[in-house]
Order: structure tokens, then C-alpha cells, then sequence
């Protein structure tokens, strides 16, 4: 019965912020809020990848990218195609996760940092594309990118109608998205396939000769994750009517590795909070900046730079004084704090144990 | 009986490192149900055999086959799924799951629920989940670890380690059991115990290989035993004749 | 002109600039089996400085290579002191934390870096300023600038001294002994600490004279411009083999011929579909293509997969 409570509590909650937020703060803060659950799903996406199976995956804003593109080209009149949403999304989506998988079949039985230097570039690579591919033949628009992407339709009913209040319909069906992805995530990290992540998150070699085809499940948690961000990249062009390669540069996957990080790698409800600590606090520093000119006259320290400094620190310091986050889960908290153990357990080398 | 009573048949195995043969030509068999060693000297390739028929190495030369079927060259995890399974000489659980956790992930490639399965929390996939908690628990039981079902495997006793990494590895229904120096770092007392489990397992049908430095232990508890020395196989046979075997003394003595 | 010859002198001094680079990383990675992500931006710090400093003394009448002396020598310490912070602050701690931790510091310390740059030098490019003579040679239907030879000679000679120090010295032994086990290597006395802290000292001395000849060549520099190169850079240590200086050196030549290549004939080869502005491109598909095909790197021993 308090469950039940403690539940419909949660459930008001979520239904009436974004009105709370638009009469108190303004419909800013509503579009930030949108943007936040965004960052949930892209969040918990990079999640399965790094908190789950232990892959570092520093591009990962290339996948939303291919969500996004995939939505502009298939409903704009960019090509006059005008597909509805609810066949672009999985689209989208199976999208990412094929090009997570093309990515990912060389690179998973390399080591881990490996991974991280690919994803790297990838992630720039993706973006070298998106900007030059606008010649010989127009695909995507350039540094332009394509605009007048076609909103999010119900039925008949356009999620921009009516006029103004597009920010609070994308808030209700982001909302239920990211429900449904910390679902999804949640299902998964309690199944076999879940515990076989955990296992090469773990131990790679054991895991192996435990029966677990290593390099598929690891391909299974990068192409899951992919997916996660070529939906939100979906979801991401509905709501902008708008794409450009500069909504998807390293930043930007920096900064949802920060979220997964600093919230608790591996923990959902931490990875959640995280993705929403990074998403709204920031948007706090654009009052630095009318701060500064009042107070000094002028721009002293650049409150872009100041967002960026903060999420390096954040790495770091979390790193060095939390590494298991700001909200761990219980058994992350204990691997990751037991150090030497782990490492040299890592370092066992089985492998020249043949003479 | 109709089954063949050879279990696993290996054939002229060789392989060599940087130049060095670390094997070569070594042959034998392990028959159905037996408790076979394989030892050795330091050095002698007991590992590298060892490593070659879990898959972390491949063969140069040479074959084994398990129940007639050919295997060299397959991946560890293709070779558990076939039948062959192992524990680790360094114990490599996985630290931080629990013990439970540690043997569900063995029955990993004996389930099958998929992504979507997981997701939709089907019927089929429930059952399946509940078989493998059933089993991973009986497992735990079988080895007489269920008080520690859920202790994290890090914090287990280093016996218990051992344990538990032979109950993961029986979750993966082996035919062969290949444990690499189960008794390293033992007390007498703890190796006795371990002993007995062993017996228990392959009264239970699974066959067992095992490398091992305690002699002593090998002699009391194997049916056969073959004896490896600058990687070729010296000896073979029961634990009586091998012992008054001139070149297992030698081998023995003669070098140490 | 001579297109071939050109795009082979352009790609030459490139690819001292990249094994410069390259050198860093290896040297990090060998003795501690980390890639430091900060590396790149340490080359952008080099390159900063220098401009600071030739900025500062263009107008003073000193002639311009000892102007370009002056940065260097600026630079070379400033760099020193941001790589030793760096591992004492970031890295150390975390000597024996699993894996992924350091690798999400050394992000960390790269976007710090990057956005301090930014505060102090603004995100607008900046000049270098023309302090250098530039007369250019011709060779064969080619021509050399006066830099371009600089660059090439100082790398050479650089890479030379670093090649003896390390076969040849005391502090060299001991490098190597940490790289091949530092725990014996302490038994046998060697101060670990000392030994990796010198080791991010020398790669950051040499990433800031890459800084320098950077800013120099291309005129310009940026707070951002430390990770596309820094990017390049550690794919020439992995296509010369990740841990192996001599490999490092190769691997920075190598990609930079095959980068200048690219860039000067992509064009024709596809008819204009595609030009220089994907020559960025090139360094990311040789990395896949050595991780695919030969994850050890052409002069690396160790086999790329986990150990």
C-alpha cells in the first residue's frame, strides 16, 4: 500500500512539473527539462556500454547522429519524403545499432583503450561526413544540415499543435520513452544477457571459458546501446525541426559520459540522476554570463567554457574521490573501491603460463 | 555398453613458442567417467596442454576430439558449450557478483532468452530464469556453498573460491571437467574435502582432468595418470605402475 | 611542379611533426600500458606558448629562428610542468584502479585543459607571426621553405637523442626495465615514481617543441587543435606498434606520406567527389585498418589483444 503511495507520488510528480516549471520559470526551462529526458535515454544507452559491459565508447554521439539524420532525411522535404514517426524511430534506431555493430566487429577483441580511440574518431568522422556530404549530391545538407524536419505526429495531431505548446506534448512522450528505455535497461541488466555483461565487465577470460561468446555479447551491448542513441537522435529531430553536424560533436559525448560517470556507472537510477544533474545544472551558468557583464562590465570567463570545465573536473574528480559515482549501485561501489585487488587480478596473465 | 568409452582422444598434439616446443607428439586418451591426471616437473607443458584443450591456444600440430568430434582449434567459449569446462590455477571468478550470480552466468550457454525475451518477460523466459536460479542453487548446495549464496565471491574463503569456481564450472553441464591445480594454496584439511567433492562429481557421471603438483594428492585420487617432461609424455597409466617407472623417478628426481 | 615530389616533401615534414607526437604516447604507454588522452593537448599548450611568446618578441628586432628559440625554450618547461602535474594529480592515484578509470581522467584532464586554453587564449584562431624568412628552396620541381627544413632537422635530431638516451643511459635502463616489469624493476631499485614521472616530462618536452613547429608551419594555432592531432598521432604510434619508439618514428613518417598523399590526389582519384577536406579521414581508416590487420603494429612485438 505505501508502495502504491510512494509510486502515484512519483507519477504526480513527473505529470505536473513541467507545468510547476513553466510558471515559475518560464518555458525555458520546460524545453530544458525536454532536453533532459534526452539525456536520460542518451544516458542509459552509453550505460549498457560502459556501465554494463565495461567499454569505454567516447563517440558515442555518432549514433545519435544517425538517429537524427535518419529522421531528418525520412520526413523533411529535403528528399520530399514524409514517413510517420512511429516507422522512422525503429529505423532510426536499427540504424545505430548497425553501425555500432560495423564499428564495433573490429575493434571488441582489441583491449579496451583501444575501443576508446576508435569510438574517438569515430565519433569525428561521422561528423567530417555529415558536413562534406552535401556535395556531389546533396544528402546532408552540410554544414547547413536540413531543416524543416516534419514534428512529431499522433494520428492526425502534430505534437507542435497547439502553437507554443510543443515544448510540454515532447515533455509527456520523452517522458515516456525514457520510462521505457530505464525499463528496457533495467529488464535486460537483471537477464542472462545482463550477467553475461557483467561477467566480461568482470573478467573477460573466465567469462570466455564460462561458455560466453564474448565478442558477440559485447558486439549485442554495443549495437543495444547504439540503438538507444539513434532513437533519441529520432526523437531529438522531431522536436528541433531542425539537424546540424553541430549538435553532435565530441562534446556532446563527452558530456553523456559524464552523466553516466558522475551519476554511477552500471546503476540505472544513478545514471538517471546523473543525466538529469548534468542536464539542468549547467543551464543555471547562462545567468554567469548577464552576471559578469553587470557586475564587471564585461565577459570575464566564457560560461561555455565554464560548462566544459565543469564536466572535466567532474571526470576527475569522481574518478579519483567517488569512482563509483555520486549515486552508486551497491556492488559497482565495492568493486570499484576494492583497487589493488581488482587490478591485479586483471593483470593475471594466463597466457604465457605455457612454459 | 553402447557409448564409446573414450571420452576424449588427443592426438599428437605439438606446439611451440618463439621457437621452443613447449609439446610435441603427445597422445592420450581419457575414458568415460575416470579420474585422469596429467603432471609433470615444472615446465614440462602440463599448462600449455592444458590451455590448448580449453581453447586459449591452438594446437600447432595434432587433434583431440571430444566423443569423436574434432575440437582443435575452437574458441574456449565454443568448446564449453561442447563439453568442455574449467576452473583456473589463479582463481578467476567474477569478484564482484555473488556467489549465485557466479554460477547463473555458467548456464549462460545453456539458456537461450534473447534480448527481446529479456525485455517482454515472457512466459518462456521467466521459466528459464527461474531454472537457472533453481540450479545455480542446487549447484551451490552441491559443492556446500548455499549459506554464501550471496556473498559477493571476492569476500569467500579462498577454499570457497575454489568451490564456487567448480560449481560455475559444473553450470555449464561439462562432460570433462578440467581443473588446473584445484589444490594450490590448500590445507591438508581443505584439499581432503575437496577430494571427496571430487569423487562425488564424477560419481555423478562428469569426467574429471586434473593438473596437479601435489603428487600425493594426484596418487590418492586418480584412476590414470599420464606424465609430461620437456613436453613430450614420458609415462602413462595407473598410479602404481607410472610411480615405479624408471623415467617418471628420473624425471622427478634426476631434474630437480 | 612536381606533385608527387611535393606531396612527399609535405607528407615527410608532417610526419616528423606526428612521430614527435607519436613518440609521447609510446613512451606512456610502454612504461605504463596507459594512453594518455591529455597528450595532444599538452602539443596545443606547446603551441600556445610559443605564440605568446613570438607574439610578445616579433617587434623587438631579435632575429626570427632565435625568437622561435625563445618560444621553444618557453614552451619546453611550461609543457614539462603541465605532464608532471598531470600524472601526479591525475594519473597516480589511480596506478591500480581497474582500467577504465584512468582512461575517463585522462578525458577529463584533456577537456580541462582544452577549456583553460580557451579562457587564457580565447576561442578565436590566432596568427603566428611571419617571423621566419620565406624564401623556399627548389628541388626537382618541388620547392622546401626554410621551416619545412627546420622541422625536419629538429625532429631528427631530437628523435636521435632520444633513441640514445634511452639504449644507452642509466636513466634509459631503468626506463626500459620499468617498462618490462616494475615490480622487479623496484626490486632491482629503480624508483618507479621517478622513473614514470621522467617519462611524462620527456614526452611532454617533446610534444612541445611538436607544438612549436605546429603553430610555426601552419601559422596558426587553437585551443581545440590538440585533439585531431593528438588523434593522428596515436594512430602513427599504433601503425608503427604502441610501445616501440623506433615503431613510433616510422609509424609518424608513415602517416604523414600517406596523409599528404591522400590529400593530393584524392581529388583526382574520385573525380572531385572528394578532396582535401577528408583528409582528416585518412588517419582514422589506417588506424582500423592496422588494428584489423595487424593489431601489433608493423615493428611491435606484443600481440594487440589483452595480455
Amino acid at each position: 500500500m505505501k508502495k502504491h503511495l510512494k509510486l502515484a507520488a512519483y507519477a504526480a510528480l513527473l505529470l505536473l512539473l513541467p507545468f510547476a516549471t513553466g510558471l515559475a520559470l518560464g518555458k525555458t526551462w520546460v524545453r530544458i527539462l525536454d532536453f533532459a529526458l534526452l539525456y536520460v535515454m542518451l544516458a542509459l544507452g552509453l550505460n549498457i556500454v560502459v556501465g554494463f559491459a565495461g567499454l569505454l565508447d567516447l563517440g558515442y554521439v555518432a549514433f545519435f547522429a544517425v538517429g537524427a539524420y535518419c529522421y531528418a532525411l525520412l520526413a523533411s522535404p529535403h528528399f520530399g519524403l514524409h514517413l510517420p514517426f512511429w516507422m522512422i524511430l525503429p529505423i532510426g534506431a536499427f540504424s545505430a545499432g548497425i553501425f555500432g555493430m560495423l564499428l564495433g566487429a573490429p575493434t571488441l577483441r582489441l583491449r579496451g583503450d583501444y575501443l576508446a580511440i576508435v569510438t574517438l574518431g569515430f565519433g569525428e568522422i561521422i561528423r567530417i561526413f555529415l558536413n562534406n556530404l552535401d556535395t556531389p549530391y546533396n544528402v546532408t545538407g552540410g554544414p547547413q544540415g536540413i531543416d524543416l524536419i516534419d514534428p512529431i505526429r499522433l494520428g492526425p495531431v502534430s505534437l507542435n499543435q497547439p502553437p507554443g505548446h510543443a515544448v510540454y506534448s515532447y515533455y509527456f512522450l520523452f517522458l515516456l520513452f525514457a520510462l521505457a528505455t530505464a525499463f528496457v535497461s533495467t529488464r535486460l541488466q537483471h537477464s542472462r544477457i545482463g550477467r553475461a555483461w557483467a561477467a566480461i565487465r568482470e573478467d573477460e577470460i573466465a567469462a570466455e571459458a564460462m561458455g560466453i561468446d564474448t565478442r558477440n555479447v559485447k558486439l549485442l551491448a554495443f549495437a543495444m546501446g547504439a540503438s538507444f542513441g539513434g532513437l533519441s537522435g529520432g526523437l531529438f529531430a522531431g522536436f528541433e525541426g531542425f539537424v546540424s553536424p553541430e549538435s553532435f560533436t565530441l562534446t556532446e559525448s563527452i558530456m553523456i559520459l559524464s552523466m553516466v560517470v558522475l551519476g554511477g556507472m552500471g546503476h540505472i537510477r544513478g545514471v538517471v540522476f546523473g543525466a538529469l544533474l548534468l542536464a539542468i545544472l549547467p543551464e543555471a551558468l547562462r545567468y554567469v554570463g548577464p552576471l559578469e557583464q553587470s557586475l564587471f562590465g564585461k565577459i570575464v570567463v566564457d560560461p561555455s567554457g565554464l560548462r566544459m570545465l565543469l564536466f572535466g573536473f567532474s571526470l576527475i574528480l569522481v574518478m579519483l574521490l567517488r569512482p563509483a559515482g555520486l549515486w552508486p549501485s551497491p556492488t559497482r561501489k565495492r568493486e570499484l573501491l576494492a583497487h589493488g585487488e581488482t587490478a591485479k587480478h586483471e593483470n593475471t596473465d594466463i597466457y604465457d603460463a605455457g612454459r | 555398453m553402447t557409448q564409446d568409452a573414450k571420452l576424449l582422444e588427443v592426438r599428437d598434439i605439438g606446439r611451440t613458442f618463439g621457437g621452443l616446443a613447449a609439446l610435441s607428439g603427445v597422445s592420450l586418451t581419457i575414458n568415460r567417467g575416470e579420474i585422469y591426471a596429467l603432471i609433470g616437473p615444472n615446465g614440462a607443458g602440463k599448462t600449455t596442454l592444458f590451455n590448448i584443450l580449453t581453447g586459449i591456444y591452438k594446437p600447432d600440430s595434432g587433434n583431440f576430439r571430444l566423443e569423436g568430434v574434432e575440437m582443435a582449434g575452437k574458441k574456449p567459449s565454443e568448446l564449453a558449450k561442447s563439453g568442455i569446462s574449467r576452473t583456473f590455477q589463479n582463481i578467476r571468478l567474477f569478484a564482484n557478483m555473488s556467489a549465485i550470480e557466479n554460477v547463473m552466468v555458467g548456464r549462460h550457454c545453456r539458456t537461450r532468452a534473447s534480448v527481446l525475451g529479456a525485455i517482454l518477460g515472457n512466459s518462456n523466459t521467466r521459466a528459464e530464469e527461474k531454472s537457472i536460479a533453481e540450479m545455480a542453487k542446487h549447484l551451490l548446495d552441491y559443492v556446500g556453498l548455499s549459506r554464501h549464496a550471496h556473498m559477493l565471491a571476492r569476500n569467500l574463503s579462498y577454499g570457497d573460491q575454489r568451490r564456487l569456481e567448480i560449481a560455475r564450472a559444473l553450470a555449464t553441464e561439462p562432460k570433462l571437467l578440467a581443473l588446473d591445480e584445484p589444490a594450490a594454496g590448500m590445507n591438508p584439511l581443505e584439499t581432503d574435502s575437496l577430494k571427496r567433492l571430487l569423487e562425488t562429481i564424477r560419481r555423478d557421471g562428469v569426467t574429471l582432468l586434473l593438473i596437479e603438483h601435489d603428487v600425493k594428492l594426484v596418487m590418492g585420487i586418480c584412476d590414470r595418470l599420464a606424465v609430461l617432461n620437456f613436453g613430450k609424455k614420458i609415462a602413462e597409466g595407473e598410479p602404481s605402475q607410472v610411480c615405479s617407472d624408471p623415467l617418471v623417478i628420473e624425471a622427478y628426481l634426476g631434474a630437480s | 611542379m612536381d606533385i608527387f615530389l611535393q606531396q612527399l616533401i609535405n607528407g615527410i615534414v608532417l610526419g616528423s611533426i606526428y612521430s614527435l607526437v607519436a613518440l609521447g604516447y609510446t613512451l606512456v604507454y610502454g612504461i605504463m600500458g596507459l594512453i594518455n588522452f591529455a597528450h595532444g593537448d599538452i602539443v596545443m599548450v606547446g603551441a600556445m606558448v610559443t605564440l605568446t611568446v613570438a607574439r610578445l618578441l616579433s617587434d623587438s628586432g631579435l632575429p626570427g629562428p632565435l625568437v622561435l628559440g625563445i618560444g621553444m625554450l618557453t614552451a619546453i618547461p611550461a609543457c614539462m610542468a603541465v605532464g608532471y602535474l598531470i600524472e601526479r594529480i591525475a594519473y597516480r592515484p589511480l596506478r591500480n584502479a581497474p582500467r577504465l578509470a584512468p582512461l575517463i581522467t585522462a578525458i577529463g584532464v584533456s577537456i580541462l585543459l582544452q577549456n583553460l586554453a580557451m579562457m587564457i587564449w580565447g576561442r578565436e584562431y590566432l596568427s603566428f607571426p611571419q617571423i621566419l624568412p620565406t624564401r623556399t628552396m627548389a628541388v626537382g620541381g618541388a620547392s622546401i621553405s626554410a621551416i619545412q627544413l627546420l622541422i625536419v632537422a629538429s625532429s631528427t635530431i631530437m628523435m636521435a637523442g632520444l633513441s640514445s638516451l634511452i639504449r644507452k643511459t642509466r636513466l634509459g635502463n631503468a626506463m626500459r626495465a620499468t617498462a618490462q616489469n616494475p615490480e622487479v624493476a623496484t626490486l632491482m631499485g629503480v624508483n618507479v615514481n621517478t622513473i614514470i614521472s621522467i617519462t611524462f616530462v620527456l614526452g611532454s618536452a617533446l610534444a612541445a617543441v611538436a607544438g612549436m613547429m605546429v603553430s610555426a608551419y601552419y601559422g596558426i594555432a587553437h585551443y581545440d587543435m590538440g585533439f585531431i592531432l593528438g588523434l593522428k598521432a596515436f594512430t602513427a604510434a599504433v601503425l608503427g606498434g604502441i610501445g616501440n619508439i623506433e615503431g613510433a618514428m616510422l609509424g609518424g613518417l608513415l602517416l604523414g606520406i600517406i596523409e599528404s598523399m591522400g590529400a593530393g590526389y584524392l581529388g583526382t582519384l574520385t573525380g572531385g567527389v572528394m578532396g582535401s577536406n577528408y583528409q582528416d579521414v585518412f588517419a582514422f581508416f589506417v588506424l582500423i585498418l592496422v588494428l584489423i590487420f595487424r593489431p601489433s603494429g608493423l615493428l611491435g612485438e606484443r600481440v594487440g589483444e589483452r595480455p
